[in-house]
């Protein structure tokens, strides 16, 4: 009986998946107690945002793909509308609009679309399947270009490119002609100088400054200094758990978030990252694998699409933490604090195991 | 078939996304390698030297703070520049008994309860790495004998901090502005603006006028320095230094010997003047009155001191020159005739009889002529001259409110001037349109017989004013207002020179405008409104007087100033342009309370033009103090 339940419970859950997820969340979680200065109530607060994330993670992982194909566009256009909203009715936090007040809690429409959107493409493009032409992957493009417009307005620069690579990543997958990439890269770049006399002064500087952190000491280029400091002080084996100097002290800023990177890698050491970029390397393989088992071009699109952006928050994380790339706010995925951010990892993780524990049921034709 | 065709281009697709994404694991690997190349370097091989950084040593990065560009006038008179002053400073983080601190430094230095509120104030707002002045303006006495005691004070110390200063004093407040300590609503600015990193270290913005709408250019970019910091806290030595690069030097276009005669003039009045070069829309003087010291605002103006400017019944801080609203009275008077000329509604010469009085067509409604028993026979180069009210009344009905409302929203009026200063009030142009939204309720014909004289809804700004007679003597053509007149680059040493932003050109027949000029420069000859002000003249001044009632008067009240409270007298307003045929000078003000616009506002304007076109200071018989630049005025 007890057996039976588990089984029923477990039925489209990807224990492999699982078990690399909850490593990751355990490490997560001695690294933000650490990271807090020992703070309890951080921590407890995070193990909420777990319990939540894998709820859904369960529930979706249950509902069958094709549920979400036909789910694709109303969400997409709600999303849409959401955003829309945001711009008329949205709060204002320090300069950016970006959330919507619904009373018990605040809800930021953006991350939505990190999900909407590579749903929408990917239903889009396999509906034109048997006959697709460039109009389709240019109508498939408009999926992502109308809310990044919306969102970079916000403005939330980060997310918009982040939305925008998750949106590349399924035109490729998809078949896009190298000429339009190689011609849309040309376009860029060619853009580039227009685009960039139409920005204003302070603009400019900062995207300057994304280029070369070291003209900003005092901003960007200080997080540089003091994550540089962190992770080379940790050397091959760390300075053991709770032990770090610079993740303890004042210097290092916003280490339960975007810099937790840097206080685990000054605890943990070289080993300890490879050790965890290990834990990430697996849970990426194992998402690609899933993608290339999966039955029709819908649930292939999104379940390379689910690692490949999960590989995106990974990358521009670590390289902006540890210095090769400018500092951009982008969390590092299953270790940041943050509920938002926690809860939309875990239930693309549960679309991944719906389209994986679903894959024998869908039809190939 | 298309089974077939459909099947082939299923496997296909599968084939190329597999050759895809395998392309892209390949990239994926190639970036992990990349990061962990990373690592390596920064925990292997650069171990040692990080190591060392962290346990003995941390990098600090201090700011440098730049120094605020200076302001000044088209002739070089400096009106904003900065000086050093001692601060005795606290850096919570290195103290470890923050009030015991307190309490021994004041046996050594003077601490005033408004020091440690300002204190307090300021920590709470800080990080505590930061340094927090405790005390401005040491003096050297106070300096010395913190000096003798520094040893016991750890994390105390004293910093030479840059201060604002504004060296002639409440000379031209409204438009120099002043700046005040960074307070909430202008971090939100700043984040907004993405300002943050330039304003580490920082903590005065511009609050108002000039330092407040070219805070970008006048602030300089902050440098910084890092320096190596042992686990005390105290710098060992500095690892890198940017210098900071000061803010760029503003030259207005105001001339701030005209301003100051203008200023002074004004006397004890409150009031506001405009005076505007009509070729090239350049602002000569600009004019609140009454105004405040800026100085005290700078580093945080003493809360009492803010308490007796905000609640004065005189309003010092009220910019009355862009944000004054007043009805113009008669000042109108020449742009409606202009208007009645352009609708061909006059033609010349026209004549009206004038019996002291004008009834409303089917109403049997009357309204007075200032004149009690009229002018007699009145043409409208004398309907100007004279300021005849009854002349006017009947062209109002004629043209209608809205013809004469949008003729008169070309010379600006109802509008933005858009000159280079936050804050600006449109005024108030009615219409019936306007009326309906603003009211619902329809136009009444009485209150176009008064618009027509500048009475009723109508409302302006000295500025729009000034623009709008600017326009007038440059015969139609707009150009936007500006208080600048060049940048120099702190850099570079370049100059950016301002150019004339043309707005628009209004194309009116040169006969009306000659007419309409005839009668302007009739006021100031004998038998004009103001024929004291163009008295031994030796240009010509195009005028118009103009008053406006403060409160209304019942229909058989008579006006006694007298007899009346002063704040209940009436505003005296002046326009003029000269010379007349070749205008380079037109200014526009009104002296609130200050009863007939001829005989108080008008002399304000004469010594205005008698400076700038004669450079000399005329002596007129109700002589004000002018000011003790007055020798340099001479020739």
């Amino acid at each position: 009986m007890l057996d039976r339940l588990t089984l029923r419970f477990k039925k489209n859950i990807d224990s492999i998946l699982m078990i690399f997820i909850s490593s990751a969340l355990v490490v997560g979680l001695f690294t933000l107690y650490s990271a807090s200065g020992r703070n309890i109530i951080l921590v407890l607060n995070q193990l909420l945002y777990i319990g939540f994330g894998f709820t859904l993670l369960w529930i979706t992982a249950r509902i069958h793909p094709k549920y979400y194909e036909k789910l694709a566009l109303p969400i997409y256009i709600m999303g849409l509308l959401l955003l829309f909203a945001v711009m008329f009715v949205g709060q204002s936090s320090h300069g950016a609009k970006r959330w919507l007040n619904l009373g018990i809690f605040k809800m930021q429409p953006s991350e939505i679309m990190r999900i909407a959107v590579p749903i929408a493409m990917a239903w889009y493009l396999s509906k034109r399947e048997n006959n697709r032409h460039a109009i389709d992957y240019f109508i498939a493009s408009l999926f992502f270009i109308l809310p990044v417009i919306l969102i970079i307005n916000q403005p939330d620069l980060g997310t918009g490119l982040l939305i925008t690579a998750s949106g590349f990543y399924i035109l490729f997958l998809a078949g896009l002609n190298w000429k339009f990439i190689v011609g849309g890269a040309i376009g860029l770049f060619s853009l580039a100088p227009i685009i960039w006399t139409h920005l204003h002064d302070y603009q400019k500087n900062r995207l300057l400054i994304l280029l070369d952190p070291s003209q900003d000491p005092l901003g960007s280029g200080y997080h540089t200094i003091q994550s540089s400091i962190a992770m080379g002080s940790g050397g091959l084996i760390g300075k053991g758990w709770l032990n770090g100097t610079q993740g303890q002290l004042e210097f290092l800023p916003e280490r339960t978030t975007d810099f937790i990177f840097a206080v685990f890698s000054e605890e943990f050491g070289l080993l300890g990252n490879l050790l965890l970029l290990g834990l990430f390397a697996f849970i990426i393989g194992r998402s690609l694998m899933i993608a290339s088992q999966a039955k029709n071009t819908f649930t292939r699109l999104l379940a390379a699409n689910i690692g490949l952006t999960f590989f995106t928050y990974i990358f521009i994380n670590i390289a902006m933490v540890s210095g090769i790339m400018p500092v951009v706010g982008v969390p590092l995925p299953l270790i940041s604090f943050g509920g938002t951010s926690m809860t939309i990892i875990l239930v693309s993780f549960g679309i991944l195991m719906s389209v994986h524990s679903h894959k024998e049921l869908v039809g190939s034709s | 078939m298309s089974f077939i065709k459909n099947n082939q281009n299923i496997y296909k697709s599968r084939f190329l996304f597999k050759r895809r994404l395998a392309l892209l694991t390949g990239l994926i690997s190639i970036a992990f390698l990349v990061v962990i190349g990373r690592f390596f370097y920064l925990q292997i091989f650069k171990y040692d030297f990080y190591k060392g950084l962290s346990e003995n040593n941390r990098i600090a990065v201090i700011p440098n703070v730049p120094n605020r560009g200076l302001i000044l006038d088209r002739n070089g008179i400096i009106l904003a520049d900065n000086y050093f002053v001692y601060s005795l400073e606290v850096t919570p983080s290195k103290v470890t008994n923050l009030n015991k601190t307190i309490d021994n430094l004041k046996p050594i230095v003077e601490l005033s309860v408004s020091d440690l509120k300002q204190f307090k104030k300021i920590l709470r707002e800080s990080s505590s790495l930061d340094s927090i002045p405790i005390k401005t303006h040491l003096s050297e006495i106070d300096a010395a004998r913190f000096a003798a005691n520094k040893l016991q004070f750890e994390g105390v110390e004293i910093k030479s901090r840059l201060f604002r200063r504004y060296p002639k004093g409440s000379f031209a407040s409204h438009l120099i502005g002043h700046i005040n300590r960074i307070n909430e609503e202008d971090k939100e600015t700043i984040k907004k603006l993405g300002w943050q990193q330039n304003y580490k270290g920082t903590d005065s913005i511009g609050k108002l006028g000039i330092e407040k709408y070219y805070e970008a250019r006048l602030h300089g970019t902050t440098g910084f320095q890092e320096v190596e910091i042992d686990a005390n806290g105290n710098s060992v030595r500095i690892l890198n230094n940017t210098p900071s690069i000061e803010g760029d030097a503003i030259t207005l276009s105001i001339d701030a010997n005209l301003q100051d005669i203008a200023e002074n003039a004004f006397n004890k009045y409150r009031g506001a003047l405009v005076a505007i070069n009509p070729k090239n829309g350049e602002v000569l003087a600009f004019v609140s009155r009454p105004n405040f010291d800026p100085n005290h605002f700078v580093g945080g103006i003493d809360l009492d001191e803010w308490k007796l400017l905000n609640e004065s019944l005189d309003k010092p801080m009220l910019n009355r020159a862009i944000n004054g609203l007043y009805p113009p009275g008669s000042t109108i008077k020449p742009f409606v005739a202009l208007a009645a000329l352009e609708n061909d509604i006059r033609k010349p010469p026209f004549n009206i009889k004038d019996p002291g009085f004008f009834t409303l067509p089917n109403s049997g409604h009357t309204y007075r002529d200032w004149k009690p028993f009229g002018h007699g026979t009145v043409d409208i180069v004398m309907a100007i001259t004279i300021s005849c009210d009854t002349f006017f009344y009947g062209l109002g009905i004629e043209l209608g409110i809205n013809k004469l409302s949008e003729f008169l929203s070309q010379f600006g009026f109802g509008k933005l001037t858009h000159i280079d200063m936050f804050g600006e009030n449109a005024g108030l142009l009615p219409s019936t349109e306007w009326k309906q939204k603003r009211f619902k309720q329809p136009w009444y014909l009485g209150e176009t017989v008064i618009t027509s004289i500048g009475q009723g809804y109508t409302l302006v700004t000295p500025m729009q004013l000034g623009q709008a007679v600017a326009t007038l003597a440059n015969a139609g053509l707009t150009i936007q207002p500006r208080l600048i007149q060049s940048i120099k680059n702190s850099q570079t040493g370049k100059m950016e020179v301002f150019k004339n932003k043309m707005v628009q050109e209004l194309h009116f027949k040169p006969e009306h405008l000659a007419l309409v000029k005839e009668g302007m420069i009739n006021v100031t000859q004998p038998g004009g409104t103001a024929a004291s002000v163009g008295a031994g003249a030796p240009y010509k001044i195009a005028a118009k007087t103009g008053t406006a009632q403060v409160v209304e008067m019942k229909a058989n009240q008579k006006y006694n100033p007298d007899r009346m409270n002063e704040r209940h007298r009436d505003h005296a307003l002046f326009i003029a342009y000269a010379p007349a045929d070749d205008p380079t000078i037109a200014i526009a003000l009104i002296v609130e309370n200050g009863g007939h616009g001829g005989s108080t506002a008008g002399p304000i304007a004469r010594k205005l033009m008698d400076y700038y076109l004669l450079k000399k200071v005329s002596s007129n018989k109700e002589e004000n103090k002018v000011s003790s630049l007055e020798s340099e005025y001479h020739d």
